[in-house]
């Protein structure tokens, strides 16, 4: 026997509706730290007005944000930064790497940079360009929301991705101390690429 | 190309009756002295309390590690303004391995402060009496000196030694 429907009543699952609040109010933690920012501030002003999208609301408090906008490149010392701001986001939370940089380095590939802040930090969606356009930012939050709608979960269930936990059981990540060889005088001339391939 | 002096011809004489044992040149209109590792301090005292040059402007190094007919490994590079009259003058002292010590002008100019952390960090020379030895860029777990011409540009794996966050513990 069906159930005869009120025209104002609409059936929906309740992650599909989580998912379209999330997805539609999305609180950008700006994690600025070069050229990159500027033109992210740009996106958020009024010509490019990332209002139309719902994410226009910047928070510098990472506990009142959901995603977090890395534009720029992050340095060595930045990087524990970066990583306990992530972790003082509430879930669900989402990574976007704007840029070169912050994607790969860029062309900063020297002994200070991070060569993309995806090997230390999880990251749903990458932005290329040096800088991307503010159009590029704005496809890349229309993206995300794509992606939330289709795979989001009211408990979160997305997150707890059984392969990650598997992989972490067999590589225990763990805090490792920088242990680096010292300095030895006059060393000639040797590159620096040997140098890197011992590292892990 | 002619360059204004930033000294005089009577700075220049005077100085050079006064310290014999340093070298005099100049360059483009810069006063440059080149002096002997052991009498650094004392050199540099008397440049301020009696010939006036009461500003630090900076202190850097040069590795001449790699440099054509270079004698000496680094030379480090002490520039003072006197703000009387103007006048400018470098001065540079040589420093080999193993002896990369050399005393703290902190006395002195109070600017040297940051600015010996800063060759102490990037070169690995030590100021001797400095009330702050501590690195002022890297982080202190950081071993080694990067700005050294036989240290390679990506580094020795510095910036691969950190913890990876994944989702399920974020
Ligand atoms: S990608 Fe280009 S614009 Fe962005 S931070 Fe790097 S250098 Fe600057």
């Amino acid at each position: 026997m069906a159930i005869e429907l009120p025209e104002n009543v609409v059936l929906s699952r309740l992650d599909a509706l989580a998912n379209w609040c999330r997805k539609n109010s999305l609180w950008p933690m700006p994690f600025a730290t070069a050229c990159c920012g500027i033109e992210l501030m740009a996106t958020a002003a009024s010509r490019y007005d990332l209002a139309r999208f719902g994410a226009e609301v910047f928070r510098f408090s990472p506990r009142q944000a959901d995603l977090m906008i890395v534009a720029g490149r992050v340095v060595m010392k930045m990087l524990p930064v970066l990583q306990r701001i992530w972790l003082q986001m509430p879930e669900p939370k989402w990574c976007i790497s704007m840029g070169a940089c912050a994607s790969t380095g860029g062309v900063f590939d020297t002994y200070a940079v991070v060569q993309g802040i995806d090997r230390f930090l999880p990251v749903d969606i990458y932005i290329p360009g040096c800088p991307p356009r503010p159009e590029q930012l704005i496809q890349a939050v229309l993206d995300l929301q794509e992606k939330i709608q289709a795979e989001g979960t009211l408990s979160g269930r997305e997150f707890q991705r059984p392969w990650e936990e598997a992989r972490r059981r067999v590589f225990q990540p763990q805090l490792v101390q920088l242990q680096v060889p010292p300095l030895e005088p006059s060393q000639g001339s040797e590159t620096a690429n040997s140098q890197e391939a011992q590292t892990p | 190309m002619s360059f204004r002096p930033t000294f005089t011809e009577q700075t220049q004489q005077q100085l050079q009756q006064a310290f014999p044992e340093c070298s005099l040149s100049t360059f483009r209109g810069d006063l440059r002295m080149v002096v002997p590792r052991e009498q650094m301090y004392e050199v540099l005292r008397r440049l301020k309390d009696q010939f006036g040059y009461d500003m630090l402007v900076d202190i850097t190094c040069v590795d001449y590690l790699y440099y054509r007919e270079a004698k000496d490994r680094f030379g480090l590079v002490y520039l003072l303004a006197n703000t009387q009259n103007n006048e400018r003058l470098t001065v540079r002292v040589y420093l080999n391995e193993p002896e990369l010590e050399v005393p703290s002008v902190y006395g002195l100019w109070k600017a040297a402060d940051w600015l010996e952390r800063e060759v102490w960090d990037m070169f690995g020379i030590r100021f001797r009496g400095h009330p702050d030895h501590r690195r002022i860029l890297l982080p202190e777990e950081f071993t080694a000196h990067p700005l050294r011409k036989d240290y390679p540009l990506q580094g020795r794996g510095e910036r691969h030694n950190f913890p990876v966050l994944r989702r399920p513990e974020s």
